[in-house]
């Protein structure tokens, strides 16, 4: 089927949005994101298969992540005129009690995560919720009700967890290349470049640059010019790309044809990085189908606008997701950044006029243009619009995907969304921007994440990933992690990144080791501001970041580490013991039991002991006792 | 790093050509640009990359050879030498580092005699990080082969080691 019309789409969106919201039976979505399979959700999909073989009453399908990983595997079953109700945990060896609840109707509050009130997308409102006319279960909380939910509002994200990703019919059912074929058809591309200008959309990949100057710049260059989609998703901690390719590649797919058509070009590439298969293997079959129903090639829906998309898959460096290094890296080099004087928007890829957006960026774009500059522009704050995702790890209760208007406070996402810190252990940091970013403090949790609002506290937006850490987390370990990190990814080309970072490591694990002195702590400082004025790429100009905010505020910390000889957070080995509580140890024994050297010994319902010679500090012990009776000194 | 030799990939002579060739102009046309990912390619049929495969891909696509050597060693995922049966890949990334990663990793090292890098002596396992697969939410996070270990606790790691021979 070729799609020629926006006629064309609305034959197909019909029909698909039928199967998607009316059944004919019982409809299972399993979430089978890379998230999802390692909580164990594949067993969960063979089995249900296996009972229930295609064309059985009950349909078993598999769909993206709908973000609350924690909970995964997560498993949605709706039928019409009943409930959609999405179970959480469901490791294959719980499917039955899973089964049974749904069709007897017990729809007991231990199985399930939370009922839907509404499951259109943003640009779904002009047709009816299906929702509308089904009682809702009592007692089981609506998604929204649940706090991870509660301030989420899904553009980017909106169809992964809904949809089948490899479904190219799925995506249009919910709304998808509408936005493409209609400008098409009626739009020219000053007007798309305006409305993404006047909508505030800025670069979800780093920096934040406004996506519509870009794309305004690129398209005033003359030559051969190319629309290139980021996927390097480097940032350790930071996984809404992935998610998003995994769960609904189309939606970036139709991203970068809207791109394309504005800037006037007629070759894309995507450059994903190799860690991510799975998210490559979606990617490859919806190009195909985009291809199969004429949304990809030559005559695009009947027009005489061509756009082809190449894929190529990074090979594990960091520098690779800068603009420069990845585009010599898609032209089959070494991956080293070179010196913008020259912006790539001008000569980038092949020296052809190149724009490069992130995945999130795309994935907003067919939204802004079917909802309007304005809708999108009166979420967020003064100079940061829209939504954005954030990827809440680390030390966080509720860990997963969050989506928020800009200006929604770091205290509502990790408190709120997150629920706090588990094992009532203390807050201690955020850290966001990846190994460009910093640490933020609890002294800031009240503030509005924006990209100019979290570089003016140190740190910066980057990718979205927000990691949580708490009285555990060494600090001076942290920095030393990441300039361990950027010290591997540094290309080497210029001296102040390649010998600077090198050097910053070293009197950092000195002062880890404990052979740190009086002055290290200015001698950082001083080596940073030098390695953020002379470097070359981003990547040597914010190394220095994670090392200065940390100095900046848990300088109390490096202290204890350089006079005291401590390290408080129990982290760095020479610097710490652990003990046994006196008054805290019940004589369980657990501890004793799951020590690898048995440095622990003692009698049931005695008090125990530590025998320092034979222990290595594994911290198995630390974890493993409910009543904090191990303790560090 | 120091790695041990094993004797379970070919030996160079045994470099399948009939197969280098569909890597480099059946798969990839032959194109400069598609380089890193016939290394790939490459690696993913032997495991690592053998030497003469680049001195072949060299000929093949008219690239220099220290360049393509240079490109092989720059990319973090490719191996010069043969690894182990399985495969082991810690995620040292930041989700993963505050959850505990770094323990895990020693406990793996700890138990089979290796440091990271390395191959143990009978050549089943390397070890090997790697600084985010995307699962974070889950972490710490190991990779063994292509199976995804989440939430992994270093009292875990024998019990988990135990299932790949
Ligand atoms: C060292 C370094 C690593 C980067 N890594 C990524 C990345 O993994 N993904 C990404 O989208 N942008 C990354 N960026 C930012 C890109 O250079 C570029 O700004 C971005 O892809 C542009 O897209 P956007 O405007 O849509 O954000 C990185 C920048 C630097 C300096
Ligand atoms: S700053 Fe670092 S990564 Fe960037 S070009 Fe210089 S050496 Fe390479
Ligand atoms: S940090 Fe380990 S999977 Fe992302």
């Amino acid at each position: 089927m070729r799609i020629l019309s926006v006629k064309d789409l609305e034959k197909i969106s019909e029909e698909f949005n039928e199967k998607l919201s009316f059944p004919q039976g019982v409809k299972v979505n399993v979430g089978m994101a890379s998230c999802g399979i390692a909580a164990g959700a594949r067993a969960t999909l063979e089995r249900a298969l296996k009972e229930h073989p295609a064309g059985d009453s009950i349909e078993i399908r598999q769909t993206g992540c709908i973000g609350f990983c924690e909970e995964e595997p997560l498993v949605e079953i709706l039928a019409k005129g009943k409930p959609r109700v999405v179970y959480k945990r469901v490791t294959e060896d719980k499917l039955p009690d899973v089964f049974q609840d749904y069709m007897e109707e017990t729809f007991s509050k231990k199985l399930i995560l939370g009922q839907m009130r509404d499951p259109r997308s943003v640009i779904e409102e002009d047709r009816p919720n299906p929702l509308e006319k089904v009682n809702p279960i009592k007692g089981i909380p609506f998604l929204d009700e649940i706090p991870f939910y509660a301030h989420q509002i899904k553009i980017a994200l909106r169809n992964c967890g809904y949809i089948d990703p490899d479904s190219i019919e799925e995506y249009i059912g919910r709304g998808g290349y509408f936005a493409f074929v209609r400008i098409l058809a009626e739009m020219k591309h000053e007007e798309i470049i305006a409305t993404i200008k006047k909508s505030g959309l800025r670069g979800r990949g780093g920096g934040g640059f406004p996506t519509g100057i870009k794309w305004e710049s690129c398209r005033k260059h003359p030559g051969e010019r190319y629309v290139i989609c980021n996927a390097d998703e480097g940032d350790p901690g930071a996984y809404m790309d992935r998610s998003v390719l995994e769960g609904d590649p189309h939606s970036v797919l139709e991203g970068m044809l809207i791109a394309a058509y504005a800037i006037g070009s007629s070759q894309g590439f995507i450059y994903v990085r190799n860690e991510y298969p799975l998210a490559v293997k979606r990617l490859v079959s919806a190009l195909k189908q985009a291809e199969d129903f004429g949304l990809l090639g030559d005559n695009i829906a009947g027009s005489d606008f061509g756009f082809h998309v190449k894929i190529s898959t990074g090979a594990g460096a960091f520098v690779c997701g800068e603009s420069t290094a990845l585009m010599a890296s898609l032209e089959g080099n070494v991956g080293r950044p070179r010196a913008k004087y020259v912006h790539t928007v001008e000569k980038g890829f092949r020296d052809g006029p190149s724009n490069l957006n992130n995945v999130e960026t795309y994935a907003n774009v067919p939204v802004i243009m079917l909802k309007g500059a304005d809708w999108f522009s009166s979420m967020g704050t003064k100079y940061s619009k829209g939504t954005k995702v954030f990827s809440l790890v680390g030390k966080v209760k509720n860990t997963g995907l969050v989506e928020v208007p800009m200006g929604t406070t770091l205290r509502e996402i990790i408190f709120e969304m997150g629920g706090g810190i588990p094992k009532k252990r203390k807050f201690k940091a955020v850290q966001t921007g990846g190994p460009s970013g910093g640490c933020i403090p609890e002294a800031f949790l009240d503030l509005q994440v924006g990209y100019d609002e979290l570089t003016k506290v140190g740190s910066m937006m980057g990718s979205g990933g927000m990691i949580v850490m708490d009285q555990g987390t060494c600090m001076v370990d942290l920095a030393r992690y990441f300039l361990d990190f950027l010290k591997g990814e540094s290309c080497g080309q210029c001296t102040p990144c390649r010998e600077g970072i090198k050097q910053m490591l070293d009197v950092l694990t000195d002062i880890c080791e404990g052979r740190g002195k009086e002055g290290d702590i200015e001698l950082l400082e001083e080596m940073g501001s030098m390695i953020q004025k002379f470097s070359l790429c981003g990547l040597g100009t914010s190394a220095p970041n994670p090392v200065l905010t940390t100095i900046l505020y848990f300088r109390d910390e490096y202290e204890a580490h350089i006079y005291d000889k401590k390290c408080p957070a129990g982290v760095c080995k020479p610097l710490f013991h652990y003990e046994v509580d006196e008054k805290a140890c019940t004589g369980c024994h657990v501890c004793a039991l799951k020590c690898p050297q048995q440095a622990i010994t003692g009698e049931k319902k005695k008090l125990h002991t530590l025998d320092q010679e034979k222990c290595i500090k594994c911290g198995i012990c630390y974890d493993t006792c409910k009543f904090d009776a191990i303790v560090v000194k | 790093m120091n790695k041990e030799p094993v004797a379970i990939a070919p030996s160079p002579e045994e470099l399948d050509y009939v197969e280098m060739d569909k890597i480099i102009e059946e798969t990839y046309g032959s194109d400069k640009e598609n380089l890193i990912m016939m290394l790939q390619g490459i690696q993913g049929r032997y495991n690592y990359i053998p030497r003469p495969a680049l001195a072949y891909l060299a000929e093949k696509t008219g690239v220099p050879l220290s360049r393509i050597y240079g490109i092989a060693t720059f990319y973090a995922t490719f191996s010069l030498e043969p690894r182990g049966r399985n495969l082991i890949t810690v995620c040292l990334g930041t989700a993963c580092h505050v959850r505990g990663a770094k323990r895990v990793q020693e406990q793996i090292e700890q138990l089979l005699h290796i440091s990271n890098g390395q191959t143990t002596e009978d050549g089943s396992f390397t070890l090997e990080s790697v600084r985010c697969i995307g699962c974070c939410s889950l972490g710490p996070v190991v990779k063994i082969n292509e199976d995804v270990h989440a939430r992994l606790s270093p009292d875990q790691v024998a019990k988990t080691l135990e299932r790949y021979e």
